[in-house]
């Protein structure tokens, strides 16, 4: 039953947590806090791509954009008036459970293009991959300008904010956790061994291809979620949250936190999502020094905060690591 | 006459207008230690990653065990029963040396994505076996102690050691040596002839080894093939080649095999 | 007929900007392997430093050509300036970095003269004074080419011939030649790679500042986030006709400015900007190094 004790203890946590965060929190503080959850979960599955597997991927906002409009369209058409019809349900249940097939649908859509673009990642390496992913986010957002249904340019409100505390930061325990068991097991190795070198990888008998696709694909699925879980909070969507820069916040945090690190990733979007934030005061100087800033932390620690390193919650709270068997 | 383990069925490689391999026919039995050596640029590379997978050969086939795996992708040939070792040391510099030695026993764990991220005791079982099996690798090449040391931690002659147990925890039938002795000083070199007759011996190996030092390939192989510039220009126990005249000629000006 | 026939030289006029920024893009890449991300912010700076030029020189309350190509070298040698500068202060540091952090230091140069640019030139449009008066040329059948498009096209045209004989003939070209095989080997010969580097730098960037200026002469409004979408098709065309390829840039440029004119003027207007891509893809699939790369395969 050991096994089982983490999971529940984070959801009672985050139960206790979403009643009572909105009471006491300045909302403006609650919003950044719920952006940062977000940015957590576009890092970490982006790290998937680029620092387990050493792929170069640049169009994560694309498959963000997939999720969010997905799942958008599946609560306006299908989970709202669900949710509506779900009579002698507490309204969050019923509003969290369309909220779960909206992301889940979204996911999965993203999961879908993830697919595509994971395709040509078989023939392409480095630099063209990374313009290929590059090409495919542009596009997404060219065509989502050019849909009416989905509002193209005027954007898409009115999108009901289902995502509460509780699912943003459920959706962060489950990507990290979800990182955390896959680098630990043999698959995570898989992805790891293409990383450090493609062709001994494969003459060792890793199925490169299904591992580099894989990859791709649980990276777009949880961008997608990411890209739910946004449109839920904000209630609004518009095509140039995910252009291009959006797409580039995320690799900063990746390279900045450490490729292959989920705590570097998950420190480094706090961070990142704090920095604009905390600048707000110097306007106009705010993003000049979160570009300098970039600048120089590529230049002093190149591998990032972490390295390919973790943060040993274990060792902090005194739990001894399992020793290897021998 | 058996099938042999290795058949190269004249195989050919060719880059643009360049005959890297050109027809070479060869076969290996079940249970053999066979060298293949030649001067600088002859090819001998070049046939190992014709029987991995790396290239398929422009013409002619390549069968292990009477099927046919040149056109097979290199994890299928891996997975099938053939491992190697690299001529310019490939270790995931990033892991440990247990980790290294792990990911090859990958393709013989079958414990599913999903048992791995939900952390199902199953996967957990599986997960411990295949560690204790690398472990057991690293022990046999006498690398137990940097089980937990990154890979490029090690000294140079402990990462060729790493290397063959990566390519041993794929639990192959033909093991293929890319130089093992290359860099090595005399005494490495000789305590790694002995290692290769000791695995061949405890995991009933076939062994085919492309090697410089004509010491190591002339002390432990029992048949020898010479390529030069592509082409097989002799094969033979070590005392046949060392006194065929076409492979003195072949080497002349390099160093003459003692 | 005569549509189509128009559409082509626009695309051809258009095509030309593309190509030269691509040719920075190429030339570093060949010389580094690093997408510098910040190279169509220098085509923005480029069009800036083309309108202070002009209000130094009363440029456009009095046009002369002679005006006209004082500003265009001012911006020029101002914007090689900046490159060297970017180069030596944030690129040079991260040069034996992975790959990945060079490409974030790249991008944190290009949010740098972004943002910078709006602080400094503000955030809303500038209009480019009106240096070379417009005129229309018949080139028959219809078609018009305005004089700037000429200008376009011949000063473009001039600077790729320039550049052609720069990288062939001269003595510094070669040694980028050699810089770009191999760094090792080329300083073996006594050639100061850091210099070469810094060089390339120069070229590619005053390079891109033509391209401002003439693109400024045709559209004038600029801003400082002009620079985002121009460089990223340019690169594009970069790759189109295989990084680090100095033809392929301008054939690759010529191919984009066409397509999307031609986008634009037959399917719908909205589309223009996703063409890029869709070829981009495209012919990445079927031959992976671009129209005239030679596909690199690793040795085992």
């Amino acid at each position: 039953m050991k096994r089982f004790l983490p999971p529940i203890l984070t959801i009672f946590a985050l139960v206790a947590l979403n009643v009572l965060l909105p009471r006491v929190m300045n909302p403006y503080y609650f919003q950044v806090l719920m952006l940062i959850g977000i940015n957590v979960v576009l890092a970490v599955s982006l790290n998937l791509v680029n620092g387990f597997t050493g792929q170069f991927s640049i169009g994560h906002a694309g498959f963000m954009a997939v999720g969010a409009y997905a799942s958008a369209m599946f609560t306006l058409k299908i989970g709202a008036p669900f949710a509506a019809s779900l009579t002698g349900v507490p309204l969050p249940v019923a509003q969290g459970i369309a909220l779960l097939m909206a992301l889940v649908a979204g996911g999965l859509l993203a999961a879908g293009a993830g697919w595509l673009v994971g395709l040509p990642s078989l023939r392409l390496r480095g630099d063209y991959l990374a313009i290929v992913t590059l090409g495919f986010g542009e596009i997404i957002r060219v065509v989502i300008l050019n849909v009416n249904a989905i509002g193209g340019a005027r954007g898409l409100p009115g999108i009901p904010p289902y995502a509460t505390f509780f699912w943003v930061f459920g959706v962060v325990a489950i990507v990290i956790g979800l990182a955390r068991n896959l680098a630990h097991s043999t698959h995570g190795r898989a992805l790891f061994a293409i990383r450090d070198d493609e062709i001994a990888a494969e003459a060792l008998g890793v199925d490169t291809t299904k591992y580099k696709v894989l990859a791709f694909v649980l990276g777009a699925f949880f961008a997608g979620v990411a890209g739910g879980l946004f449109a839920h909070f904000l209630s609004y969507l518009n095509p140039s949250s995910f252009t291009f820069i959006k797409s580039i916040e995320v690799i900063a945090m990746v390279v900045l936190g450490g490729m292959g690190s989920i705590s570097g990733s998950v420190m480094a979007a706090i961070v990142l999502t704090l920095l604009p934030e905390v600048l707000r005061s110097v306007k106009d100087f705010r993003m000049v020094i979160y570009a300098l800033m970039l600048i120089v932390l590529m230049i002093t620690r190149p591998q990032g905060l972490m390295g390919t390193r973790e943060l040993d919650l274990g060792a902090l709270f005194g739990r001894k690591k399992a020793k290897v068997v021998s | 006459m058996t099938t042999p383990l290795l058949h190269l069925d004249k195989i050919t490689m060719q880059f643009g207008g360049l005959k890297a391999v050109s027809e070479v026919d060869y076969a290996i039995h079940k249970g053999e230690l066979v060298g293949l050596i030649g001067p600088n640029g002859a090819g001998k590379t070049t046939v190992f990653n014709c029987i991995t997978g790396v290239y398929t050969p422009t013409q002619g086939k390549v069968m292990f065990e009477g099927r046919q795996i040149s056109g097979m992708k290199a994890n299928r040939i891996a997975c099938g029963g053939i491992t190697r070792t690299f001529q310019n040391i490939r270790l995931f510099s990033r892991l440990t040396c247990l980790d290294n030695v792990a990911v090859a026993a990958h393709p013989h764990h079958k414990a599913g994505l999903a048992s791995a991220i939900l952390q199902t005791p199953a996967f957990e079982a599986d997960e411990k076996a295949l560690k204790a099996q690398a472990f057991e690798m690293l022990d046999v090449l006498g690398l137990a102690d940097y089980a937990d040391q990154p890979a490029t931690s090690l000294a140079y002659g402990q990462q060729r050691r790493l290397e063959i147990a990566r390519a041993l925890a794929g639990k192959p039938r033909l093991l293929l040596l890319d130089e093992p002795a290359a860099g090595l000083n005399p005494q490495e070199s000789e305590e790694l002839m002995t290692l290769i007759t000791g695995i061949r011996k405890r995991f009933e190996l076939t062994i085919l080894l492309i090697e410089h030092d004509m010491k190591v390939v002339m002390g432990i192989c029992e048949r020898i093939a010479v390529l030069d510039y592509g082409v097989k220009i002799a094969e033979g126990t070590p005392v046949e080649i060392r006194s065929n005249p076409k492979v003195i000629e072949a080497y002349l000006g390099e160093e003459m095999p003692a | 007929m005569t549509e189509f026939l128009q559409q082509l030289v626009n695309g051809v006029t258009w095509g030309s900007v593309y190509a030269l920024i691509a040719l920075g893009y190429t030339m570093v890449y060949g010389i580094l392997r690093l997408i510098n991300f910040a190279h169509g912010d220098v085509y923005m700076l480029g069009a800036f430093m083309g309108l202070y030029a002009s209000r130094w020189f009363h440029a456009g309350e009095d046009p002369s050509p002679i005006k006209a190509l004082l500003v265009l070298l001012t911006s020029m040698i101002l914007c090689a300036l900046i490159g060297m500068v970017i180069e030596r202060l944030a690129y040079k540091p991260v040069r034996k970095s992975p790959r990945l952090s060079a490409l974030i230091t790249a991008i944190g140069v290009s949010l740098l003269l972004e943002n910078g640019g709006v602080l400094i030139f503000g955030a809303s449009p500038r209009f480019f004074p009106q240096i070379v008066a417009q005129k229309n040329i018949e080139l028959g059948m219809g078609v018009v080419l305005s004089n700037q498009q000429l200008i376009v096209l011949v000063v473009s045209f001039g600077l790729m011939l320039a550049l052609r004989w720069l990288v062939l003939f001269t003595k510094v070209g070669k040694a980028m030649q050699a810089v770009s095989h191999n760094h090792m080997a080329a300083s073996l010969m006594g050639i100061s790679v850091d210099r070469i580097i810094t060089f390339t730098f120069m070229i590619g960037s005053a390079l891109a500042a033509a391209a401002g200026v003439l693109v400024a002469l045709q559209s004038p409004k600029i801003e400082p986030y002009m620079g985002i979408l121009p460089g990223l098709k340019a690169f594009v065309a970069a790759v189109l006709g295989g990084i680090g390829n100095i033809p392929g840039a301008v054939v690759g440029g010529l191919v984009m400015g066409i397509a999307e004119v031609l986008v634009t003027g037959y399917i719908s207007p909205s589309y223009r900007d996703a063409i890029a891509f869709v070829m981009l893809i495209v012919i990445l699939l079927v031959k992976p190094a671009g129209l005239f790369g030679k596909a690199v395969t690793e040795k085992v």
